[in-house]
This record gives C-alpha cells, structure tokens and sequence, in this order.
C-alpha cells in the first residue's frame, strides 16, 4: 500500500478552513485574524523550505551536513529555552546552559537510539537522524522551558522565603529545594501526559504518520513506544541539566542567592 | 549560651563595603550590644546583609579572631545569623521550620514570649504578625549562635512582647554573645545597655 500523494489543490482547500477561522474572527470581531492568516502563511513557507531542504540533504547523506542540520536545530531549540522566561539572566549565561542542556539532551538520546535501538545504515542516515532529533527536541524544547522559567520566576517570588533559610546557615542547594522539585515536575509533567494518553486518547504522531505511509499497525507502534522511551528520557535529562546549571548560576561560592545576576 | 568560646576580641569589621554602603569599620567585643537607628534607605538592612555575607562585599570580618573567609557560607551564617525586618517561611507547617533537635527549645522559648502553645499544632497561616516576628528570632536563636544580627525585630509587638524579647536578648548578651540590632525603639539601646550608632547615607556614625 503507498502513501497517498496530496496535490495542491488538496492543500488548498484544507486552506479554506483557517480563510473560515479569519472570517469568524472578523464577524465576532475577535482582532485574531490578521494572527491566524500570517502564522498559517508561515506555516506553509516554512515547511516547504524545511521539506525541500530534508530532500536535499537526504540526497547528500553526509554525516557533517546530519550533523550540521541536527546542530542548528538544537541551538535554535536552545535559543527557545532561553529566550522563554519573563525573567532571564544577564548576559550569555541563560543561552549558554540552555545550550548545554539541550546538546546533552539530544546527544545522548538520539545518540543511544541511533546506535543500539535504531541501527539505521549508515548510522548517520539523515532519513532517521533528522526527523528523530526533530521529534526529541521538541520535548526538550517543551521541558527545559518549563523547567526553566518555573526556576527563574519562581526563585524572585519565593526569595524571602529563600534568604530566610540562608540567613540560618541553611546550605544554598537545601533552601532551593522546593523550588528545584516543582520545576522539575513542572518539566517532566507534559511528557507524562503524552505516555498516559499515547494508544488511549491520543494516536501519537509518529505512528499515525507511519500508518497513513502504510506501515502494519503493530511495527508502526513498537516505533512509537521506543520513541516515547526517548522522550521521557530526553526530557528528563534536559530538565534536570538546566535546573542543575541554573541553581548553580544563582548562587556563588559563599552559596549567597545572586538575583543580581537576574534582570 | 553561645556555643563556640570566644577569645576577648568579639567581632570586628575591616574595611566592609559595597557599591551600596559602607566602608565600615567597628569593634564590639562579647556581651556587648550594638543598636544602629536611621532613615529609611540609610542602608541599615544593607550593612547587617554584608555583615551576613547574604550579599557580595569585600574587607574583613572576624569572629572570635577567626575570619569567615575560613569557612564556608553556611557555617557562618550558623554562627552569624541574620533576621530580616520581614519574617518568612518556607513550609506550610510552624513546626517544620525547626529540626526536631531544637524543637523543644525553641518551643520553651515560644511561651517566654507569650506566643501561644497551640500555634506549633498548625500552619503559619494562622500566626499573626506579632506572633511570626517571635517565632522567626526564635529560628535563630535556637541556633545558640555567638553573634546575632538582627533588623527590627520587636517592630511589630506590642510593649509586653517586646519587654520579653528584650528580657531574652539581654540573657544573651550577658552570657557572651554579640549583638547587633536595627532598632527604631528610642528607648531600646538604653534597656540593653547598647552602644549607639546612626546610619546615615551609608557610612555608621556613633551617636550619643
């Protein structure tokens, strides 16, 4: 069975549904339709970009240009994470751990799935590199910002609770730890979702794409759950290295809270 | 009583200070206390921080003729510990706020200060002000430390309160301890017997 082809005449009248929700938010007056229209435009140009660039490195299958498009889409990933707060930090710091964690994240899991689970040949194939670090990164994306713009907004709204601690000899990493534990929890909670709901209200992603390409069911869902292992991992590694690095950039060596070091 | 023996020297500053206040130089030698009063915004809360080492400062602190930066941050602070203007808590319970080594202490001290006996029951929610201003000193005070920094802390208590808080400081002070208080009570550093100070602009001055 082969995946069926859409043309763009099909795209364009699935197009006609967001025109439906401009209109709507014009007759209701909603001031949401000049949004809606560009991010939908934007949507297309650049999935048409990203498609016609995965052709093109698809066709190199070099292991640098993988590893230069899976580098560029963790940084920019990075870049979301840092960027994501209402309170950041001052200078490089905030893009730079963020940076580390999410390359950490990445490396080791795509990394563990391309070498042991996956085993594509070779084992740099950019048709499985690319979408998988795609599909990581993007829970990485979801869980470092959570994780840390739960860490930085909370650590203003929490500091009197925090210096009070201090001010009794209290060690700095013991007088964070509430904070630290919900952020964490914070992070992880959206890819808990994804595995309670994965198979019972949700058909995954990736397995609805492989059934519509017309993989058999039960391969497409051992694809799935190896993925979501990779996920809750990812996740997990990216929460905790950004919660670690950003405890660590908040104190010093006389373990003092350094909000100046926050705008 | 202070835990750690003290030799004659008690505390003395050398040249603390930061963009915000100081130089400060001082001496107090154990069973001495100190009062600062000022304006608001003289940088009174800033120098007892720096004396804390809660905010980055530079110069010489010494405790006892040990300097503090011999030992870590924490260790300190155990030592010197600071009790802002402001209480607050970090759990929801009154009782989780003490290790259970010092809770009978710190609850003994409780019914000197007249707070009521049922508060350790709940949560701090339930305390009023006057209440969590005690218990926040207390916090520190269990801690037996031979220095205390404190900023305002009977600002909120009624007369009788603050004659208890004042009864317990002084048992402090006489036994050794180290006094250093923000206080706008006029009366105050005369029932303690403490040396004066005024903050003005960030520099101490001694006043009368």
């Amino acid at each position: 069975m082969s995946p069926i082809v859409l043309t763009p005449t099909d795209l364009a009248l699935a197009a006609l549904l967001v025109v439906l929700d401009a209109v709507i938010s014009v007759v209701l007056r909603l001031q949401l339709h000049r949004q809606v229209l560009w991010a939908g435009l934007r949507m297309v140009v650049q999935l048409v970009a990203v498609g016609y660039l995965l052709r093109f490195v698809f066709a190199l299958n070099s292991p640098l240009a993988t590893f230069a498009v899976v580098m560029l889409m963790s940084l920019i990933a990075a870049r979301e994470i840092a960027t994501r707060p209402a309170r950041r930090f001052k200078g490089l710091a905030g893009h730079l751990l963020s940076a580390a964690s999410v390359l950490l994240a990445i490396f080791v899991t795509a990394g563990l799935a391309l070498a042991t689970a996956i085993r594509p040949q070779p084992w740099y194939d950019p048709r499985y590199a690319i979408p998988l670090a795609g599909i990581i990164l993007g829970s990485v994306l979801n869980a470092g910002s959570l994780t840390f713009d739960g860490l930085l907004g909370g650590v203003r709204r929490e500091r009197g609770a925090i210096e009070a601690q201090l001010g009794l000899g209290v060690p700095f990493q013991k007088a964070m730890g509430p904070l630290l534990r919900e952020s964490l929890r914070r992070g992880l909670m959206p890819v808990i979702n994804q595995m309670s709901a994965a198979g019972i209200i949700t058909l995954p992603g990736i397995m609805t794409g492989q059934i519509l390409a017309g993989l058999d069911p039960v391969e497409a869902v051992k694809y799935q759950i190896l993925l979501m292992f990779l996920l809750a991992g990812a996740s997990g590694l990216a929460s905790l290295a950004i919660a670690w690095l950003t405890v660590t950039r908040l104190t010093d060596e006389r373990q003092r809270l350094r909000l100046d070091r926050l705008y | 009583m202070p835990g750690p023996s003290l030799s004659s020297v008690g505390l003395s500053l050398r040249g603390l200070a930061s963009d915000l206040a100081g130089p400060f130089d001082l001496d107090v030698a154990p069973g001495q206390a100190v009062v600062i009063s000022g304006a608001s915004g003289s940088g009174k809360s800033v120098f007892l921080r720096m004396v804390a080492d809660l905010d980055p400062c530079c110069g010489e602190v010494e405790l006892g003729g040990v300097s503090r930066s011999q030992m870590s941050g924490p260790a300190w602070r155990t030592l010197a510990p600071y009790v802002a203007a402001e209480s607050a808590w970090w759990a929801d319970l009154l009782a989780d706020h003490f290790q259970p080594s010092h809770l009978a202490a710190a609850q003994a001290l409780a019914t000197r200060l007249g707070v009521n006996v049922r508060a350790w029951d709940g949560p701090v929610s339930r305390l009023s002000t006057g209440e969590r201003q005690r218990l926040a000193l207390i916090r520190a005070l269990v801690l037996e430390p031979p220095l205390l920094l404190l900023d305002e802390p009977t600002g909120p208590l009624d007369p009788l309160s603050t004659a208890a808080v004042e009864a317990v400081l002084a048992e402090r002070i006489a036994a050794g301890g180290v006094l250093l208080m923000v206080s706008h009570d006029a009366g105050q550093a005369q029932r303690l017997a403490a040396a004066r100070y005024r903050m003005i602009d960030g520099r101490l001055e001694a006043a009368a």
